[in-house]
């Protein structure tokens, strides 16, 4: 099954292409649905780092949920049961590279699903969609 | 219920230390954002007369509904007063300013009054704080104000940090605000105004969704113009070699200002160009936010100290075609080093390159012709070529520690009336002229643009399509008045002007369905007009006088690619536009 990965993060070029892309999934403009987030190392001649969610097999996201929500999904990573998320935000601090974003609108994690959607809009190859060896 | 445009302005009173938002939902409907919303606050807030450097002057920075919507839509236009020409100053900047402006829920941002003391201004969605600035102001390069606000201020990757450098605190009245380092609102004194009202730096984050009417259509139109923005060759002068490309364009064409304009070409241009400081120097290529084009080009600059052996420093400096025009062909350069370090230094300071280098250019000229002497410049002796010299100079005209420093920093204009040398000052309309000898639409443009900018109307294009069949005065008029008015509609999107072939009218009109907005060809033609005549009032308002504009001597002794300028064709050209600004005001 497929997972989100980083091909070669020194071509980004910080466009944020993949991060409207991922909001645009839901039918809006905008960046609060974004699971990806990018920004510079400290000036952007340093370049760039890309955090998407690494769809750990023993994810930490799941471990702290109070509520149940995150369950993990078989190639990795989790899936959030919204009904079930409270929005307490223990899962974004878990994550030790800060790739549970959170939708401030909504109060709840942003949750990547490895769909793939953003990689048609990254157009130097930084993104990929790859099988889990 | 058109829910894809933006309604809300945020006020902010520098001298109360206080702000307010208003729904504006019915100006936006009406002028869309950008340029024609801009026009609109301005006119609405600017006192008549207003003084440019006093607390009156007032900033709009304003977004549109295409802004972190569609791509490539990525600049945010600034309007106030210029201090450089006295009249109407608007400027536009990317960087990730416009995406951040609209995601911390904004469609234009209204800053009002002055400071008693140095601030910067951070905006955070909802909430805006003032900040003490004292321990930032005097700071010798804002390189460093940028890698402080860094550190302090939050929302790293979804923010602008827009900051003025010294010049803009030393009130240069072509002083810019730098945004992300490597972006600039240049050219008519932003960063003077900035620097007036003792703002140092404006801090605008947030990460909201736009909401749209139709979320399938919109994918739709967004993935038409994201094919044509990275797959079509549109796209790819700015892609590959960015705009630097234009270097040996020019050059081979015999229309690129070298030298004080005593030259339309450079026999050195082969050592500036685009593709030699891309093979030599590129280091890194980046983005704007929401533009997978990529145009702004990093060189790097390995630099040895003198007194420690072994010890180097790394610099990345932003090139374009107009700072290697201005700082580059215009002084005479030898080789791109010089040029790009000249460039870093302008920047850092927070000088305006184009200006800055048709400013040194005309001192150069004005050295060898003995109307300004060595103790005028400070003890130096400028020559073409001299790097050492100009770098040492744009700290002076920052500084300002001789009189001719001090009515430098104010513009040619006004030094070139002061020391003589008019007729080899090459400001037309208040405004240092771009790089672009190309022949008599670029001079129309510059002395009758509203912004006296080579974007207004782009002469420069009209004038390389032409050549060889100059259209008569009247024509030529028409076309760039076409153009113009076209560009206010592009300009209020708010989109990239880079990107204006693949944002044709009908797509355009398409992109706006999904938002809720049903405008025609013809009623987005029939905006651009009317914003243009917005523009126009307002400049006419504040004393723009086209029958007043003249033009320096000196561009009709060097031959374009149309042949030599005649003034007798210019006056033509002024008669026509004259009575085409009047016709539009009177709206006859």
């Amino acid at each position: 099954m497929a997972r989100l990965v980083i091909t070669d993060v020194n071509k980004c070029v910080g466009c944020m292409s993949c991060m409207f892309a991922c909001s645009r999934r839901f039918g809006e403009g905008g960046l609060a649905k974004s699971a990806i987030h990018v920004s510079s190392i400290g000036g952007v001649e340093r370049g760039y780092k890309v955090v998407v969610c690494r769809a750990c097999e023993d994810p930490p996201c799941a471990a702290v949920c109070p509520a149940d929500a995150l369950v993990k999904r078989r190639e990795g990573g989790v899936v959030l049961r919204y009904e079930k998320c409270i929005g307490c935000g223990n899962c974004a601090r878990a994550c030790p590279i800060g790739a549970v974003q959170w939708d401030l609108e909504d109060n709840k994690p942003i949750i990547c699903v490895h769909c793939g959607y953003c990689v048609d809009y990254c157009p130097y190859g930084v993104l990929r969609l790859a099988g889990r060896g | 219920m058109t829910k894809g445009i933006p309604r809300k302005v945020l006020y902010i009173d520098l001298t109360h230390k206080k702000y307010w938002v208003e729904d504006r939902l019915e100006l936006f409907e009406e002028y869309l954002g950008g340029t024609g919303v801009a026009a609109k606050l301005l006119e609405e807030e600017l006192p008549r007369n207003a003084e440019p450097l006093g607390p009156d002057n007032v900033i709009v920075l304003a977004v549109g509904p295409f802004n972190a919507v569609y791509p490539t839509a990525s600049k945010t236009v600034a309007m106030f007063k210029s201090p450089h020409t006295g009249n109407l100053g608007e400027s536009h900047a990317g960087g990730r300013s416009a995406v951040a402006i609209r995601l911390a829920g904004y469609g234009a941002i209204v800053v009002k009054g002055a400071s008693d003391v140095p601030v910067w201004v951070s905006v955070q969605e909802d909430r805006v704080f003032f900040r003490d600035a004292r321990a930032l102001w005097g700071m010798t390069s804002s390189h460093t104000v940028g890698r402080i606000l860094r550190e302090v201020e939050p929302g790293s990757g979804l923010r602008t940090i827009m900051r003025i450098g010294r010049a803009g605190e030393k009130l240069v009245t072509y002083a810019n605000v730098i945004t992300e380092t490597y972006r600039h609102f240049g050219r008519l004194g932003l960063g003077a105004v900035f620097g007036s009202k003792k703002l140092k730096a404006l801090v605008v984050g947030g990460k909201r969704s736009v909401p749209v009417n139709d979320g399938k259509l919109y994918r739709e139109v967004y993935d038409e113009l994201y094919k044509l923005v990275v797959d079509s060759p549109l796209m790819k002068k700015y892609h590959e070699i960015g705009t630097p490309i234009n270097v040996s364009v020019l050059n081979a064409l015999k229309a690129l200002p070298s030298c004080n304009l005593q030259g339309s070409s450079l026999e050195t241009a082969d050592k500036i160009s685009g593709e030699y400081i891309a093979a030599n120097y590129l280091g890194r290529r980046v983005s704007c936010a929401h533009c997978p084009v990529a145009c702004i080009h990093l060189a790097v600059l390995r630099e040895p100290y003198e007194e420690e052996p072994y010890f180097y420093k790394t610099t990345f400096v932003g090139y374009d075609y107009e700072p290697i025009y201005a700082l580059g062909a215009m002084l005479g350069a030898r080789e791109a080093r010089g040029v790009l370090e000249l460039i870093d230094v302008v920047d850092s300071l927070g000088l305006d390159a184009m200006t800055t280098g048709v400013v040194l250019a005309w001192a150069t000229e004005a050295y060898s012709r003995g109307l300004v002497k060595e103790e005028d410049l400070g003890g130096l002796r400028l020559s073409f070529g001299d790097y050492e010299s100009y770098k040492k100079a744009v700290y002076y005209l920052v500084e300002q520690p001789t009189e001719l420093y001090r009515d430098l920093a104010r513009g040619l204009d006004y030094a070139a009336r002061k020391w003589g040398g008019g007729e080899f000052a090459l400001s037309i309309g208040g405004n240092e002229m771009a790089g672009y000898h190309t022949g008599p639409a670029a001079y129309a443009n510059y002395a009758f643009g509203a912004r006296h900018s080579h974007l207004d109307s782009a002469g420069y294009d009209l004038d390389q399509e032409t050549i060889g069949k100059t259209p008569q005065p009247g024509e030529l008029v028409k076309r760039l008045y076409e153009e113009e008015s076209w560009r206010q509609v592009l300009t209020s999107l708010v989109i990239c002007l880079f990107a204006r072939k693949v944002y044709k009218p009908e797509i355009v009109s398409k992109a706006l369905r999904p938002l809720g907005i049903e405008m025609s060809v013809d009623d987005l033609y029939a905006l651009g007009k009317k914003i243009y005549r917005e523009k126009y009032k307002l400049k006419v308002r504040e004393g723009f006088d086209p029958g007043k504009v003249t033009f320096p001597k000196r561009i009709f002794e060097t031959p374009t690619p149309h042949g030599v300028l005649t003034a007798s064709y210019m006056s033509k050209v002024k008669e026509e536009y004259a009575k085409l600004i009047r016709n539009v005001v009177t709206g006859e």
